[in-house]
């Protein structure tokens, strides 16, 4: 396998080895503020009453009153002196060979999770529900899930018992696609779709409330007027070509597959239902930051840089590269090509350029999680109020990721909640209540 | 029925073979010229070959088949990262899984069948558990095993257990409750004691029918474990079959069906070694 030139370290001097083991002698770098926040977690262990402290008094503020009693210059230093030996290294990371994986599987072959002293193994995995059980029984250290999953396993949604897992990253934002069956060329207009089968890769997807979302918007009960299969994403093209289904919202490269198959035509790219919205993340178990700090941000740095790498258009060819082999997706690569590069056949016969088609952006925005929420009640996947705020501060762990993220230099939003454009309509987290009664069609 | 030369059935064999490989050769060349039609030479390279002419990506041919399958066997035992590994070294996952599934299901089924099968009670008892459990497919059990083992592996093995017990179970229950009355006389006349009747009347009396009871055993474990490895994954045929699809690769998943069937056939004709070598004739 090539390898591939890699960023070099956010620290900014050329050192070879691990990045960043040489951090600045007096604790002002990275590890000093580890051992802020991990100081504060513990003298602070609710999250809620932790963040409104901070919201009211200021991070400084705070810090200083804890080290009145604390000696934190010292343990700063301690810490800045020792870099902590990672608790575990050699890992294992479950993923579906769909490109939302890209970052998670592209940190293998270019070399990411080497970098950070991982042995990482990812493993292809054959479902949501097989990565779900996998997660659960502790097979995996670390898994590819679609965004919804944690939210919903945490819940205790579509499981024997809540399952405390976290998203600790987002993979991917937008690349997903309504791939419709050649046949339906002349029926672009969902009030048409009255009686069409959709496959769906699973209950608590993206894809699912996405693909809801949007029937909805045009009339449509996506539970009486059209009916919705969970279909695992390699059998979507199958049962296309079979006239199972008459389409479906999927997961690339298998709406690209359809079309260099000669089977359908994309009809819609859902960034343009919402522009930047999340679809898979890099899931851990909700105790992995505490349990295993070390690991856990170590982890968390490989996938994040991953990802960073992976957003660059530049970067998309030599990507697509690394990852369409037997050893990951399995796929022809110009499919995978034209997925990332956004330049791509639309089955119509247009060649179609749309760089953003995927994106790679690691931050889990917590209106993100309330948005699935909304959509978890308005389908009846939830069946009773939960404190939305709460649960999506548990489940989509944006301090962790914004830390992450601010030790490599990258920009880390002021506040987890912002402002979403959902199908033109506006989405306001901090309203999320009156955002789900002003649906019509609605469970 | 007269005897038939081998030469002759061989023969006859191999032509339908050849007619049925011919024709489906033929099918495909001529479905393949379709009229293409002219489009865009940039669109048309984003494309698959079929898609270029408009038409849709066709069922392999025997001869693409054909090619496949020698490159596969070229180099069978490769490793090439936890997901990309030879096609012998799936086969002999999957053979060690069905095998330890079946040893275990030996294992529980011939000593309780001999139980069950000398104790009329026991049989009345353990007949109903018996016939709703030996219909369940393996795919409704595997959801219960992930739960409860929690261990993806363990599970398959588990799934196998399960599926392969009951016509070991009930072959042997039925050989052991159905040995003559005169043989079992016969030895108590001759004072045998209950072990010794055990293992020198019953056991060589029975033994071809539970040997035909391991023998159904053995060909559902192999059906079982494809279906228990697309499920779970990893590693083995089913497993290597689930990938193939995933990339919508037929030739390579016929190639499987080949693979699945003589390593079936074989398993079934190794077990038929065993059964005419414990054949008894009156």
């Amino acid at each position: 396998m090539a390898r591939f030139p890699l960023p070099s370290c956010g620290c900014g001097r050329p050192h070879a080895g691990f990045a960043c083991t040489e951090a600045p002698g007096d604790g002002t770098g990275a590890e000093g503020r580890l051992v802020e926040e991990t100081v504060l977690r513990a003298v602070f262990p609710d999250a809620a009453t932790r963040r409104s402290l901070i919201a009211a008094f200021g991070l400084g503020t705070v810090m200083a009153a804890i080290a009145d009693v604390l000696p934190l210059g010292i343990a700063r230093e301690a810490l800045a002196q020792a870099p902590g030996p990672l608790e575990k290294s050699a890992l294992k990371i479950g993923f579906i060979p769909i490109t939302c994986a890209t970052p998670i599987i592209m940190a293998d072959p270019m070399g990411f999770y080497r970098k950070h002293g991982l042995n990482v193994e990812v493993i292809r995995t054959a479902g949501w529900a097989v990565i779900r059980d996998r997660a659960i029984a502790r097979e995996y250290d670390a898994a590819h899930m679609l965004s919804p999953m944690p939210v919903a396993m945490s819940l205790g949604v579509g499981v024997a018992a809540p399952q405390p897992w976290a998203v600790a990253a987002i993979e991917n934002i937008n690349g997903q696609a309504i791939t419709l069956a050649n046949k339906h060329r002349e029926k672009r207009d969902p009030k048409d779709w009255k009686g069409f089968r959709f496959a769906v890769p699973f209950d608590f997807s993206m894809h699912n409330y996405l693909l809801r979302a949007y029937l909805a918007e045009h009339g449509i009960d996506p539970d009486r007027d059209v009916q919705i299969r969970s279909v695992p994403p390699p059998e979507m093209v199958a049962n296309l070509r079979a006239d199972n289904i008459d389409g479906f919202l999927g997961p690339d490269p298998f709406n690209q597959r359809a079309v260099f198959d000669g089977l359908g035509f994309i009809h819609v790219l859902t960034k343009d239902f919402w522009q930047g919205h999340p679809c898979c993340a890099f899931a851990v178990p909700a105790g992995m930051p505490r349990e295993m700090p070390n690991t856990f941000a170590a982890l968390m740095r490989a996938i994040v840089e991953a990802t960073a790498h992976a957003d660059k258009a530049e970067n998309r060819r030599e990507v697509a590269a690394a990852i369409s082999g037997p050893n990951y997706l399995n796929q022809p690569e110009t499919v995978v090509t034209q997925v990332l590069t956004g330049t791509f056949a639309d089955g119509l016969g247009q060649v179609r350029r749309v760089p953003d088609r995927i994106g790679f952006d690691p931050y889990p925005w917590h209106s993100m999680a309330i948005w699935i929420l909304t959509q978890m009640r308005r389908w009846g996947h939830l069946q009773r109020d939960v404190d939305y705020t709460a649960v999506s501060g548990q489940v989509f762990l944006a301090l962790d990721a914004g830390r992450v993220m601010q030790g490599m230099g990258l920009p880390v939003p002021a506040s987890p909640l912002r402002k979403e454009t959902i199908f033109g309509r506006e989405f306001d987290p901090a309203a999320a209540g009156a955002y789900l009664n002003s649906f019509a069609i609605r469970r | 029925m007269q005897a038939v030369p081998a030469w002759k059935a061989a023969l006859l064999s191999l032509a339908i073979l050849a007619v049925f490989l011919g024709a489906w050769e033929l099918a495909l060349k001529a479905g393949a010229a379709g009229g293409g039609a002219a489009i865009d030479p940039e669109y048309a390279a984003l494309l698959g070959q079929a898609a270029q002419q408009g038409g849709r990506t066709p069922m392999p041919a025997p001869s693409q088949i054909a090619v496949r399958l020698w490159e596969l066997l070229r180099d069978p035992f490769y490793v090439r990262g936890p997901n990309d590994q030879g096609i012998g070294i799936q086969v002999a996952w999957s053979l060690g899984r069905v095998l330890l599934g079946f040893l275990i299901a030996a294992v529980v089924a011939i000593p309780l069948g001999f139980v069950i099968g000398m104790s009329p009670l026991l049989n009345a008892a353990l007949n109903p558990f018996i016939q709703v459990l030996r219909p369940v497919s393996p795919l409704a059990w595997m959801p219960l095993a992930l739960f409860t083992i929690q261990d993806s592996s363990i599970s398959a093995i588990f799934v196998i257990f399960i599926c392969s017990i009951w016509p070991m179970l009930m072959n042997t229950a039925f050989g052991v409750a159905n040995v003559r009355r005169e043989w079992l006389n016969v030895a108590r006349t001759l004072e045998a004691g209950t072990w010794r009747t055990a293992f020198r009347v019953i056991l060589p009396a029975a033994a071809p029918t539970i040997l035909t009871g391991m023998r159904i055993s053995i060909g559902i474990a192999w059906l079982v474990i494809v279906a228990a490895e697309m499920l779970v994954g990893g590693t083995g045929i089913g497993y290597w079959v689930w990938n193939q699809w995933n990339n919508l690769s037929l030739a390579d998943i016929v190639i499987a069906i080949l693979m699945i069937g003589l390593v079936g056939l074989a398993l079934d004709r190794l077990l038929g070694l065993v059964q005419r070598w414990v054949a008894w004739q009156e």
